[in-house]
């Protein structure tokens, strides 16, 4: 069979500096092609130098075979009419490849009539047939803002798909995207895939997710290939040290069953939250109420590891920010080591500290790093003087692995995980009973994800510090705590060990969360 | 540096100069009135010509600039420390406070400027004073809007939250963390609004509201020029061409600031 897709000795730098050397890649008719590695590896920029969308300064070398046609030698406008027709494209975030102000059957028919001689009518009922194809039959009236984020990703594919391109690009097409519209979104492009004969070259740092799908993967790293082949086989026996590490890390080995622990005298003891907004649709509706929180009831015991599971709009933020007297609460109380906490008590906030998702957002970008770290300090009675605060925050930069000698630096020159790390000092610096991760390892690269958790395990079990770890991500639930409370529409739904949730769910939605999550380990078994 | 940010540094700064160097020094004393030598050409003893009593136009002009600068300064500055605070404040109570604040800056927006600037020379006297108050009241909103606007999505960041979970109030974290994030886009307003002023006064200063003689002042100047149009059309030229390339500078600058502090750009 002759190759779809050929890259030939691909080279790219920008700025002088090397990004992408000698790649080689090929893709055949039908065939699904995984492009897995860390942020930096070069995987969109591969992606970016195949459609020809490089920025100008971009010095490319090698060659990109569409169907024996090298892409790189073609001229602008050539290129032009094969963006869209023969190579579709999809990329992570939905909502920003949509136009707002247009139906999503007039998006699909928009495309369609740019690279053929439709009529307005027939072009509507071909943009109708292509929603139809991703499972959208019905809603092309719609505007962008009334679809789910899964249903404007499939959207975007419609779009993408309606030419039957010869090659698909789809660049984290899943990763703004929750569990279960992860795995449908999948399913959908190979199937598409597979049933027009095209070619998906799919992008993502997520290797569990991608072994589901692929045919065939090849690892990037540093702009190098490191090893492709057969998925499977590729996973199973790796020929490389650099693909067996990533195998490894995204596989986090789950904890081992611990005793439940006495829950008579909780750290912290959520009961009956209820949190309500006022909501208006439209300009003269009456204001409805929609509940985030519906009788949330939880307790974390001193020392304990906590995980608390849901999607996206299940309640996860809210139901953190309640917990730490950040949100207001319509019903319920919030009692920590036994005493109720509003927000005002300062001894009580000493006690939980929290660790948020995002390193960048969660950092502010003027502040030092030992500034950012002794902020909390500001809780101490008395507050301690800049220099005892500067001597302490060095301490813990010491703690978490970064060294004093980063204290003078700004968040902007640390990496992702670097960020993290000062993040877990600025939270643990007061030495609280209970620390909160909300998300906090889901942003990180595989490798780095590791070491923080590792990081966190080790500072908090050497202080005794309760855990509750607030995420999407089952596997890190599985890999770090005890016991688990799973969050549905704004209830908990089930609760119990985490080993015995993972092994017996009850509940459909937890059946159907678990269901959905990739799982490496039993792929590979 | 980009070539905007350039060019309007360099004429503000042009402008800044001459402005500064008129208050201790001037190429003819400015009260001396010669009658003879009125409505002169530019030439080699008055580069820019003289005016109707024989005053030098350059020497007027320089000294006009530190007026009317002096009083966009003073005015816009007004502005900046009653609004930005407003506007901060507005931003971190978004309740019923942040309503009454800025239904408030509407009314002021909604109020003709000119009829305050009336009002306030009835009151007060035409003058200086009265200008920077006319000109330094209707900045207020602007600031106040523009700095709750900036501020209010950075309520939503985490770093605002992890300094709640540090107890840190309102006042504070807009001090410690809203303030120095807002401080980049404060400053292309600012020069924004200077020139803006710089025109407000000179449209003041020529209808008679602003700066009084025997004060120079460029709208004063183009009064003047106004009925020699076809005599001595040099003299309403030079003082247009001051306020054009002044109000252009300012704008440039922000222009410029605007560009250079643009996040995303800082971000590659």
């Amino acid at each position: 069979m002759s190759a779809r897709l050929e890259v030939q000795g691909l080279h790219v730098s920008l700025g002088g500096q090397p990004r992408l050397q000698g790649l080689d890649l090929s893709l055949a008719p039908g065939e699904v092609l995984g492009l897995v590695g860390e942020s930096g590896s070069g995987k969109s920029l591969t992606a970016l130098a195949i459609a020809g969308l490089l920025p100008p300064e971009a010095r490319v070398t090698g060659r990109v075979l569409l169907d024996g046609e090298d892409l790189l030698t073609l001229p602008e406008a050539a290129m032009d009419a094969r963006r869209g027709a023969a190579i579709g494209l999809v990329f992570q975030e939905p909502m920003q490849a949509l136009n707002p102000l247009m139906t999503l059957a007039a998006q699909v028919a928009e495309a369609l009539r740019l690279h053929r001689p439709l009529s307005a009518q027939a072009a509507r009922e071909a943009a109708e047939a292509a929603l139809a194809r991703v499972g959208l039959a019905g809603l092309g009236g719609r505007h962008p803002h009334e679809l789910s984020g899964g249903q404007r990703q499939r959207g975007v594919i419609a779009i993408a798909m309606a030419l039957q391109p010869r090659l698909l690009i789809a660049d984290e097409p899943t990763t703004a995207l929750d569990v279960r519209s992860q795995a449908q979104v999948l399913a959908l492009l190979r199937g598409l895939v597979r049933e027009q004969g095209s070619a998906l070259l799919l992008i993502s740092h997520d290797l569990p997710l991608v072994a589901g799908v692929a045919d065939r993967i090849a690892v990037l790293q540093q702009g190098c290939l490191v090893e492709q082949g057969p998925a499977l086989a590729l996973l199973r026996t790796p020929q490389r040290p650099e693909t067996a590490a990533l195998v490894a890390n995204s596989a986090l080995a789950p904890r081992p069953a611990a005793p439940l622990p006495d829950l008579s005298a909780p750290l912290l003891a959520a009961e009956g939250l209820v949190r309500e907004v006022r909501q208006r649709r439209g300009l003269l509706a009456r204001p409805g109420v929609k509940r985030l929180l519906d009788g949330v009831t939880l307790q974390v015991a001193p020392g304990e590891r906590v995980g608390l599971v849901g999607e996206s709009g299940s309640g996860k933020s809210t139901l953190l920010r309640a917990l730490l007297a950040l949100e207001p609460l319509q019903a319920g109380t919030v009692r920590l080591q036994g005493q109720r906490f509003t927000g005002a008590e300062r001894a009580l906030r000493r006690q939980v500290q929290i660790v948020f998702q995002d390193p960048a957002a969660s950092l502010d970008p003027r502040w030092r790093a030992w500034e950012l770290v002794a902020e909390p300090l500001a809780l101490r009675d008395p507050v301690p003087d800049r220099a005892a605060q500067r001597r302490l925050a060095c301490d813990w930069l010491d703690r978490v692995g970064l060294g004093a000698e980063v204290a003078e630096r700004y968040p902007h020159q640390f990496s992702g995980g670097q960020r993290q790390r000062l993040a877990i000092a600025r939270a643990l610096i007061l030495e609280p009973a209970l620390l909160v991760l909300d998300e906090a390892v889901s942003a990180l690269d595989v490798s780095v994800r590791g070491q923080v958790l590792a990081l966190v395990e080790q500072l908090c079990r050497e202080r005794g510090t309760a855990l509750l770890f607030v995420t999407h991500d089952l596997g890190v639930v599985r890999a770090a705590t005890d016991r688990l409370y799973v969050l549905e529409a704004g209830r908990i739904i089930e609760s119990g060990p985490t080993a015995e949730v993972f092994a017996r769910p009850r509940e459909a939605a937890t059946q159907a969360l678990l269901a959905a999550t990739p799982d490496l380990a039993a792929l590979l078994a | 540096m980009n070539r905007r940010l350039l060019a309007g540094a360099l004429l503000a700064g042009a402008f800044t100069a001459l402005a500064l160097l008129s208050l201790v020094w001037t190429p003819a004393p400015l009260d001396l009135i010669d009658i003879t030598a009125r409505l002169q050409p530019p030439g080699a003893g008055h580069w820019l010509g003289t005016d109707h009593l024989g005053r030098d136009l350059l020497s007027l002009l320089m000294r006009g600039a530190a007026t009317s600068l002096g009083v966009a300064a003073l005015a816009v500055s007004l502005g900046a420390l009653v609004g930005v605070p407003l506007g901060l404040w507005a931003a971190a109570r978004a309740s019923w406070l942040d309503e009454l604040l800025m239904r408030g800056n509407d009314i002021v927006f909604a109020f003709p400027p000119l009829l305050l600037a009336v009002l306030l020379s009835t009151a007060l006297g035409p003058g200086a004073v009265s200008a920077i108050l006319a000109v330094g009241v209707f900045n207020i909103p602007v600031f106040a809007r523009v700095a709750r606007g900036l501020a209010l999505p950075l309520w939503q960041r985490d770093f605002v939250l992890a300094a709640r979970m540090a107890g840190k109030g309102q006042g504070r974290i807009s001090r410690e963390h809203v303030l120095p994030n807002v401080a980049g886009g404060l400053v292309v307003q600012l020069s924004l609004q200077l020139s803006l002023a710089l025109l407000a006064e000179t449209g003041l200063s020529y209808i008679g509201l602003g700066t009084q003689p025997p004060q120079p002042s460029w709208g004063r100047m183009l009064a003047d020029a106004q009925t020699l149009t076809a005599l001595a059309p040099t003299l309403a030229l030079f003082p247009g061409l001051a306020v054009a390339l002044a109000v252009l500078a300012f704008h440039l600058l922000a222009d410029g600031l605007r560009e250079r502090l643009d996040p995303h750009r800082e971000a590659r």
